[in-house]
């Protein structure tokens, strides 16, 4: 896939209640990860990590019903379930997005980062020093990152790059000057940069303000993933997203309220080269 | 912060363990008692939608539900601020005072010191950085309220309760609870910190604490912003609030080579000193030893501490210690007017007291001070 980002919606995902409807979500997942990606992104043997992004409960986090299907195509593609792995920081925050926490080998797993702690040697790049969750240094081959797209309150917009802070130990030492140059500082240690395969992102609900919590008047059904294998790319191209639709609401762009996501630039720069800053964005 | 090497947290837990008194203090497992350590924090305003400002420290994080600040142990649930870190000590040690280094508070006494998880500020020299950079989950903690801290201090036989080793602002609310504790004890309580408060909860702490020891960790805005983490100004201004509020307070300056050295920077910081806050506060220059995220440089030479030592008394200040160099001379303090030893140091020992109600026994100068309970 390279730079490109795949972005597939499907008005149609949601049923007449506020859930979704499950053989619909799956057709997108499938129109935006077909079964070749999977098999060029994991290999059987390797254990994959979900890293999804539970800090605001079930509002909106990554959805349990998407992380579900995308278990099934890995074991489609190869993957054992004893080698699928579902984590973010807390086991609380798990649960609040509606996870049911897994420790046994044998099945699959979710677990959050207090399961297993942190490495006791720091790794850095540039301005960022944590300990990393073990969960991703010894338990996982691969990630595929699922964060969601949404508003941040600090540090603009919080996608692709933003949710690996939920590997370290040490997330709020790095969101000053609106997470520049910490977001991408932070992709850049080694375990995560190496590791990190593919993201996923859960656009079937975003937000556009008053993130990171769950802010309901400022959510919309988006009903759509979006897929890259570039951070960057596909960070780039949902800040896009939730810009359209902050003027369509009549709101200032996050330039002009203080929060434009520059780290996002940073990281496309000569210095992190994690990805490419304009994205070749693809409509499924 | 104090110029001691916390080298291992799980010794330190067991030298912990085996403090005198210990039967008070119940080992607690984080996960299962959560809500002993959770207090409303005391400096906060409410935002709309459930968002928070700490008012604590400078830096006033704006802090989403479910979030917390900059110093990670302060956390906002559902639009109330809470600190995680009440009585909840990671590490405790009974410490001669002058290890923090206090030289002008009662000499020879032992501080009961704790810490707990956090700090508001991100040093790249940090001594301490596997407490001050954690969230209290992420350490071993023990459960130790105010007063079984108070009463463990005395059983002890401290004279004081240090609240150190990490950033004891951000435990705040279980710091001047337990300087209340320890008074009503008998026991005295002094703070070791890098100073990066607001001016009110501050001129609070000068209303239940005793004597306060700041880490001053250049003269540079440049250096407070790319090696701290945080601000020079507020520190300054805090220091001028302590003197207002007549706290007895020392100034520690940890000279790193290449960074904040210079004899420009010595001078200013003198004659600051001198002008702001008088020439009677002690200022300890100290070693610098390769710790953390600044391994690359090399430990402090002799001479420059000398050369640091050498310009501050030049511009008149009466008490400038060289620390961090067992043995030297500029340990121990000396007379302003007779220049003869008051109370001679070496390391942690003291080898001679010769102060008496507060003037030197030669000559009867003042030195200033708290010398005695």
């Amino acid at each position: 896939m390279g730079s490109k980002v795949v972005i597939a919606c499907d008005p149609s995902l949601r049923t007449p209640g506020p859930g979704i409807d499950s053989s619909r979500l799956l057709k997108l997942l499938d129109r935006a990860v077909p079964m070749e990606v999977w098999k060029q992104v994991v290999r059987p043997g390797e254990t994959v990590g979900l890293k999804v992004n539970c800090l605001a409960g079930r509002g909106i986090s990554t959805r349990p019903q998407l992380v579900d299907l995308i278990c099934e195509r890995l074991q489609q593609a190869g993957v054992r379930q004893q080698h699928i792995v579902i984590w973010d920081r807390l086991n609380a925050d798990l649960e609040s997005a509606g996870f049911r926490i897994a420790t046994r080998s044998g099945g699959i797993r979710c677990i959050g980062n207090d399961v297993l702690g942190y490495e006791e040697e720091l790794t850095a790049f540039g301005s960022a020093a944590s300990l990393m969750a073990k969960t991703l240094t010894q338990v996982c081959h691969v990630v595929i990152n699922l964060p969601v797209l949404k508003d941040h309150g600090i540090v603009g917009v919080t996608m692709a790059l933003k949710n690996l802070f939920g590997a370290i130990h040490n997330p709020n030492k790095y969101h000053m000057n609106v997470g520049d140059p910490y977001v991408a500082d932070v992709y850049m240690l080694p375990p995560i940069r190496q590791k990190v395969r593919l993201t996923i992102c859960d656009a079937t609900t975003a937000q556009y303000e008053g993130g990171p919590s769950y802010m309901p008047q400022w959510t919309w059904p988006y009903n759509g993933l979006i897929v890259s294998q570039d951070p960057v790319a596909l960070d780039h191209a949902g800040w896009q997203i939730i810009e359209r639709k902050r003027a369509e609401q009549g709101m200032k762009p996050l330039k002009d309220v203080g929060r434009e996501p520059r780290y996002i630039a940073t990281a496309a720069g000569p210095r992190h080269r994690l990805g490419a800053l304009a994205p070749q964005v693809e409509f499924r | 912060m104090t110029g001691y090497a916390f080298t291992n947290l799980i010794w330190d837990r067991r030298s912990f363990l085996r403090l005198p008194g210990l039967a008070v203090a119940r080992a607690a497992p984080a996960a299962e008692n959560e809500a002993q350590f959770t207090a409303e924090a005391q400096f906060y305003e409410k935002l709309p939608h459930k968002k928070i400002k700490c008012k604590l420290c400078p830096r006033e994080c704006v802090i989403d539900d479910r979030e917390r600040g900059y110093c990670g142990v302060r956390e906002n649930r559902g639009g109330v601020y809470y600190m995680l870190v009440h009585s909840r000590v990671c590490t405790a040690h009974v410490d001669p005072i002058e290890k923090k280094p206090f030289f002008h508070f009662l000499p020879g006494s032992l501080a009961f010191s704790i810490a707990t998880a956090g700090c508001n500020v991100n040093c790249k020299m940090c001594q301490n950085w596997e407490i001050s950079q954690a969230r209290p989950e992420q350490v071993r903690n023990m459960h130790l309220p105010p007063r079984e801290l108070a009463a463990l201090a005395r059983q002890n036989q401290c004279a004081s309760i240090a609240y150190t080793y990490s950033e004891p602002i951000v435990f705040y609310e279980y710091m001047v609870e337990a300087a209340d504790a320890a008074h009503a004890a008998g026991v005295k309580s002094t703070v070791v910190t890098g100073g990066y408060i607001q001016e009110e909860p501050l001129k609070q702490l000068c209303r239940r604490v005793d004597a306060i020891k700041v880490d001053l960790k250049a003269f540079s805005p440049k250096f407070y912003k790319e090696v701290v983490n945080g601000e020079l100004k507020p520190v300054l201004d805090g220091l001028v609030t302590l003197r207002k509020q007549g706290m007895w307070s020392e100034i520690v300056y940890l000279v790193i080579p290449t960074l904040n050295d210079s004899d420009q920077e010595f001078r200013d910081l003198a004659r600051w000193v001198k002008s702001a806050l008088g020439l009677d506060v002690p200022v300890h220059f100290t070693r610098f030893h390769p710790e953390y995220l600044l391994k690359n440089l090399p430990p402090t030479p002799l001479k420059t501490l000398e050369r640091a030592k050498a310009i501050a008394d030049a511009e008149g200040l009466r008490y400038v210690y060289i620390g961090n160099v067992p043995g030297h001379p500029a340990e121990s303090t000396y007379c302003p007017k007779c220049r003869r030893a008051v109370v001679q140091r070496v390391g942690y020992s003291i080898e001679g007291v010769h102060i008496l109600k507060g003037k030197c026994k030669f000559c009867q100068q003042s030195i200033a001070g708290v010398w005695g309970v």
